[in-house]
Formats: C-alpha cells, sequence, structure tokens
C-alpha cells in the first residue's frame, strides 16, 4: 500500500502522539479521576484526523460553518480530545490541568456550552452518532461539503440507539458521515466479548449498506488511509473499526498494576510517573 | 367531543391537524424548518409539511431517540427542526435525548407530542401520553406549550417556531370545540383570560378550557362568578396572571388532561404557594392510567368534565 504520510509527518505524529499521553496521564492523574485507558486507545485516531491534514478546522473560528465536525460519542474519553484540541490551538496547553475541576470548561465529559471546540455534548453513551446524522443531513441542505466524524466505543455500541442511526444514515446515504469505533476490546466490567459481544463489527455495519474497514488503530499510515478510503466512497456512510489497545503506550506500567481495563481510574503518582518516563 | 355543547361551542379541527396546517405554512415563511418523523406523519399531521417539503422531511423509522439525536445535529448546524410523534413515545421514549441532544446544550429543538391526553380514546393507556407535560417541564429551558384548540395551536405553532429555544408543544387527536372564535393573541408564557370573574378562577388548558367555561356557565346559574384563564403555558407560567387571579378572586381550580403529579396542578400550587397562598381544588386524572372507550365515556369515568370542575370550585369555595 501506498503511504500517505511522508517521513517527515509521521515523525511529527508519533512525536506529537507522544505528548498527547503524557498529557492525558498527568491530566487525569492531577486531576485525581477520568478515563485515562479510554482515551489512550484513540490517540492514533485523533492525532492524524487532526494533525495529518484530514479535518478542516479554524482554531480561531470554532464555530466556521464549513468546518468538520468531530463528534466524540464516547465522551469518557474527554482527556483525548482536549489534549488534542489544545495542542491544535483552540486553547492554551496550560488550561489541561484545570480539567474536572470547578470553573473549568474541561468537564469530566465534553459540554458544548463551555467548550466552544466541543461539537457535541457527550457522556450518556449511544447518542453522537445520531447527532453527527443531523450535521451530515444539515450540510446536504445547505449545500455545504462539511464532513462529519464520529469516534464510538466499542462497549457503546451496545445501545439500540446506535443501531438506528446506523440504519437511518444508510437509508439517507450520507457520504459526509465516518463513524469511527475504538475497538479496545473492553468497557466498564470487563471484555467486551463477555459482557455483550457484537463481533463482528464490520459485517454488521456493512449489510446494513455501509462502507466498512477494518485496521490496526494504532498504525499512523494504516489510520490516515482508512481516512482516506472512507472520504473518497463518498455515496454512503463509512465505518473505520479501529483495532486498539486499553491503555496504549502504557502497558508495562498496567502489567504492574495488574489491570489492563483501568476503566475511569486515574493513575496512582507513582505509577503516572513511570508512565510519563515510559512516554518520554 | 361532548364538551361545550351545553353552551353551544363549534367543534372545530383537532388539535394535531391544526398544528400540521400551520406547520406547513410555516414552512413556506421560514426554509430553515425541518421536520423528524417517527413513521406516523398521517397521525401527527406532518403530512402536510413532507408532501410540499419532501427534501426538507426526513422520516427515520419508528426510532424517537434517533429521531431527537439528529434534530440536535440539525439544530447544531443552523436548522430549526420540529421532531414530532405520539407524545408518549417522543418524551418517554426519547428523554435521555431529550436532556443530553436539546435541553443540556440549549438547542432550539422543537417537540410536538400528539394523541396527548386520554381522549385519544379507544386505543388504550399505551397510547396515551399522559406524563408528558411533567416530563418536558423537568428539562431544563424548555417552553411547555398546552394549547385549547384550532385557532390557538395554529398560533401556538407559529409562537414555537419563533421561540428562539427549546418547545415542547402538546396536541390531540380528536376534534375539539373552539374557544377562539375570533382568534387569539398568543404569547408563550402569557395566560389568557377567556373570561372574568370574582368569585373563584378556573385554571385550565388543553381541552378542558372548553370545559372550565361550559363549568362556568353552570356556576353562574348559581350565582358564582368563575375567572377562566387559559394557562397555554405550563412553563415558564404566567406568575402575573396566577397573583391577580389569587388575590381578587381568593380561590383556584386547576384543571387539565394529565397525571396529578408535575403538570399544570403542580405549577400552579408551586406558583401560588410562593406568591399568593390561596385555596387550591386540583381536576386531572389522579396518579392511575386509563383504559379504552370512547373519548367521552373516558372524560367521564376519569373526572375530566364540566361537572366535576363544577364539584371542584364548590369544594374550594366550600
Amino acid at each position: 500500500m501506498d503511504r500517505l504520510l511522508s517521513d517527515e509527518k509521521r515523525t511529527e505524529l508519533v512525536e506529537l502522539a507522544k505528548r498527547i499521553r503524557r498529557h492525558i496521564i498527568k491530566m487525569t492523574t492531577e486531576a485525581g479521576s477520568g478515563h485515562p485507558s479510554s482515551s489512550l486507545s484513540a490517540v492514533e485516531l485523533l492525532v492524524t484526523l487532526y494533525f495529518g491534514g484530514f479535518l478542516r478546522y479554524r482554531p480561531g473560528e470554532p464555530g466556521w460553518p464549513d468546518r468538520d465536525r468531530f463528534i466524540l460519542s464516547k465522551g469518557h474519553a474527554a482527556p483525548v480530545l482536549y489534549a488534542v484540541l489544545a495542542e491544535a490551538g483552540f486553547f492554551p496547553v496550560e488550561q489541561l490541568w484545570t480539567l474536572r475541576r470547578i470553573g473549568s470548561p474541561l468537564e469530566g465529559h465534553p459540554n458544548r456550552k463551555r467548550l466552544p471546540a466541543v461539537e457535541a455534548s457527550t457522556g450518556s453513551l449511544g447518542q453522537g452518532l445520531s447527532i453527527g446524522l443531523g450535521h451530515a443531513l444539515a450540510a446536504r441542505l445547505d449545500g455545504r461539503k462539511y464532513r462529519v466524524f464520529v469516534l464510538l466505543g466499542d462497549g457503546e455500541i451496545d445501545e439500540g440507539q446506535v443501531w438506528e442511526a446506523v440504519a437511518a444514515a444508510a437509508k439517507y446515504r450520507v457520504g459526509n458521515l465516518i463513524a469511527i469505533v475504538d475497538h479496545n476490546g473492553y468497557q466498564q466490567t470487563g471484555p467486551t466479548r463477555e459482557v455483550l459481544d457484537l463481533d463482528p463489527i464490520p459485517q454488521k455495519w456493512s449489510s446494513f449498506g455501509w462502507h466498512t474497514q477494518e485496521i490496526d488503530g494504532h498504525d499512523l499510515d494504516a489510520v490516515a488511509a482508512a481516512y482516506s478510503a472512507a472520504i473518497e466512497t463518498g455515496d454512503r456512510p463509512s465505518l473505520i473499526v479501529a483495532r486498539t489497545v486499553k491503555g496504549k503506550g502504557i502497558e508495562a506500567v498496567l502489567d504492574e498494576l495488574g489491570d489492563h481495563n483501568m476503566h475511569g481510574k486515574p493513575l496512582p503518582k507513582g505509577a503516572a510517573e513511570k508512565a510519563l518516563a515510559l512516554l518520554a | 367531543m361532548k364538551i361545550g355543547q351545553r353552551i353551544g361551542l363549534k367543534l372545530g379541527k383537532a388539535t394535531r391537524d391544526a398544528f400540521g396546517l400551520a406547520l406547513a405554512e410555516v414552512g413556506r415563511e421560514d426554509p430553515s424548518v425541518v421536520v423528524i418523523d417517527g413513521d406516523v406523519h398521517n397521525s401527527t399531521r406532518t403530512e402536510y409539511f413532507a408532501a410540499e417539503f419532501p427534501d426538507r422531511f426526513f422520516n427515520v423509522g419508528i426510532a424517537e431517540s434517533n429521531m431527537v439525536g439528529i434534530a440536535s445535529g440539525l439544530a447544531a448546524s443552523g436548522k430549526t427542526p420540529v421532531v414530532a410523534s405520539f407524545a408518549a413515545f417522543i418524551m418517554c421514549n426519547a428523554f435521555d435525548q431529550l436532556r443530553m441532544g436539546v435541553a443540556f446544550p440549549e438547542l432550539p429543538v422543537k417537540v410536538v407530542g400528539s394523541h396527548a391526553g386520554i381522549s385519544i380514546g379507544a386505543d388504550g393507556p399505551s397510547q396515551m401520553g399522559i406524563e408528558d407535560v411533567a416530563l418536558a417541564c423537568a428539562l431544563p429551558g424548555f417552553a411547555v406549550v398546552v394549547p385549547a384548540d384550532e385557532p390557538s395551536t395554529k398560533a401556538a405553532t407559529r409562537a414555537m417556531i419563533a421561540h428562539p429555544g427549546p418547545v415542547y408543544l402538546r396536541v390531540g387527536r380528536p376534534k375539539v370545540p373552539i374557544v377562539y372564535e375570533n382568534g387569539c393573541d398568543f404569547q408563550i408564557g402569557r395566560a389568557i383570560e377567556v373570561r372574568d370573574g370574582v368569585d373563584v378562577t378556573i385554571v385550565a388548558n388543553g381541552i378542558m378550557v372548553a370545559a372550565a367555561l361550559e363549568a362556568a356557565h353552570l356556576l353562574e346559574q348559581e350565582d358564582i362568578s368563575a375567572r377562566v384563564l387559559d394557562m397555554h403555558t405550563v412553563k415558564p407560567i404566567d406568575q402575573t396572571a396566577l397573583q391577580a387571579a389569587a388575590e381578587e378572586t381568593g380561590a383556584i381550580v386547576v384543571a387539565e388532561e394529565h397525571l396529578h403529579y408535575g403538570g399544570l396542578g403542580a405549577a400552579v400550587a408551586q406558583t401560588v404557594g410562593e406568591l399568593c397562598p390561596t385555596r387550591l381544588a386540583f381536576v386531572n386524572l389522579g396518579d392511575r392510567y386509563a383504559e379504552s372507550g370512547t373519548p367521552d365515556e373516558l372524560l367521564e369515568k376519569y373526572g375530566l368534565t364540566a361537572d366535576n370542575i363544577v364539584a371542584a370550585v364548590k369544594r374550594v369555595l366550600d
């Protein structure tokens, strides 16, 4: 496969991914709560989207009508979104250390009223794809060319509303809607296979009429190629199932803690220091 | 429908029909209006809009949660979405989506619940929206509107579209008597005094406004002078009109086609209790579900007639 990313670009994204992982660890440990492991699995997906030239946005004008929309349907991964938005210039990096504090717009889950760079208020799972479909239909009505990207969790797709949206998006053949499932294999209380097994995900979505791809969600070139192919699809909605690792980048630390899910738990101070050293 | 017949009120269109016709009219004037349907457009009467504006009409199937999510996205991208289904289904099935996608982000989505109340008749309790006003009132920032008849529903539909925030509009299935023969000055949040009186005030909305007028007529024959307020907006409630009613008439009866808890009665009691404590009585469905039957049979069996209002007035004046 031709590689879309130049060597220079790839090096830049690798460095950015590391920096964003460090932000995620620092933010959540500092806050004393949050979902670092759920954030870490989506780092390459967001870094490639925001800094690989796929998402069109203006940090100085978050409400730009022609912007591409990114909706974090798995709202508990707010730390990765905030870290990416800060690096993209929507607000200062220093603001990240106010995560979850009273008065901060960086709430535990994204709140579009408080933080204009956030496209949808999420955190109650299963709703982002429907909202994304609404934006996609608005683009069609207004003759605008923007695209809508929605990131869902693999546990999140347990919600029936997701499947209502999958069916409706296929009906309206919204080629400007791209869903990404962060398939890290775990949800709150255990492996998705044990809680509610929805594999194989691409086959289910393609049976509704979606274009589907399945990739390694940590391989920057694969992620870039998948975004490119999804954008090219044009005449129907597109799904990217990204196989990922929950807590990617700090596996050795999770080994020591004996918890590879670590759902909704920040790293204790000592473990955070080890993690930051791993990501230096 | 028997309500209002004794005092010669003419039967007009169902409020769902008035809403559907007005929506199509507004659609001609405002290109930002789009409609999301849950495969009930021939019941909610969004079919008139759909026929004229097929590109701005989305029947997404029997999927209320998805309807509201889609409306949220459309509103965030500058549209004025109207989400219409049965009151029971849109409020009960999509409540979290209304919370997360509409109320919390403060988006101007217009929610219309049809087939509200027990006066839908034979289809029975599963189809009757009788918790809807309580649920809508619980959502921060929502205006909650329950119009009485055909002319006021047309005006309410226009007011709903023009209103800057989210709105819940409640409409019904059967043809209902016309209260506003000569049109009405309809403003969200402003009660309409349909009849003046000095001994008691009957605060009502929906079909109970006609029942209240009928009750006032019956009371007049017993030398009791009843004021009738059409409290079409449950939230934000008209505090000025309620305070004046409490001070000037000294007793209030609240009549609504809804459960006892969380509806108009609760809103009136909270307001009057704070501003001007007054004797109150309530005419509503109580704390129970109804059953199948004809609309008139149900309204009589479940206590929503002019006679029930008269009895409540006598209790409150006793």
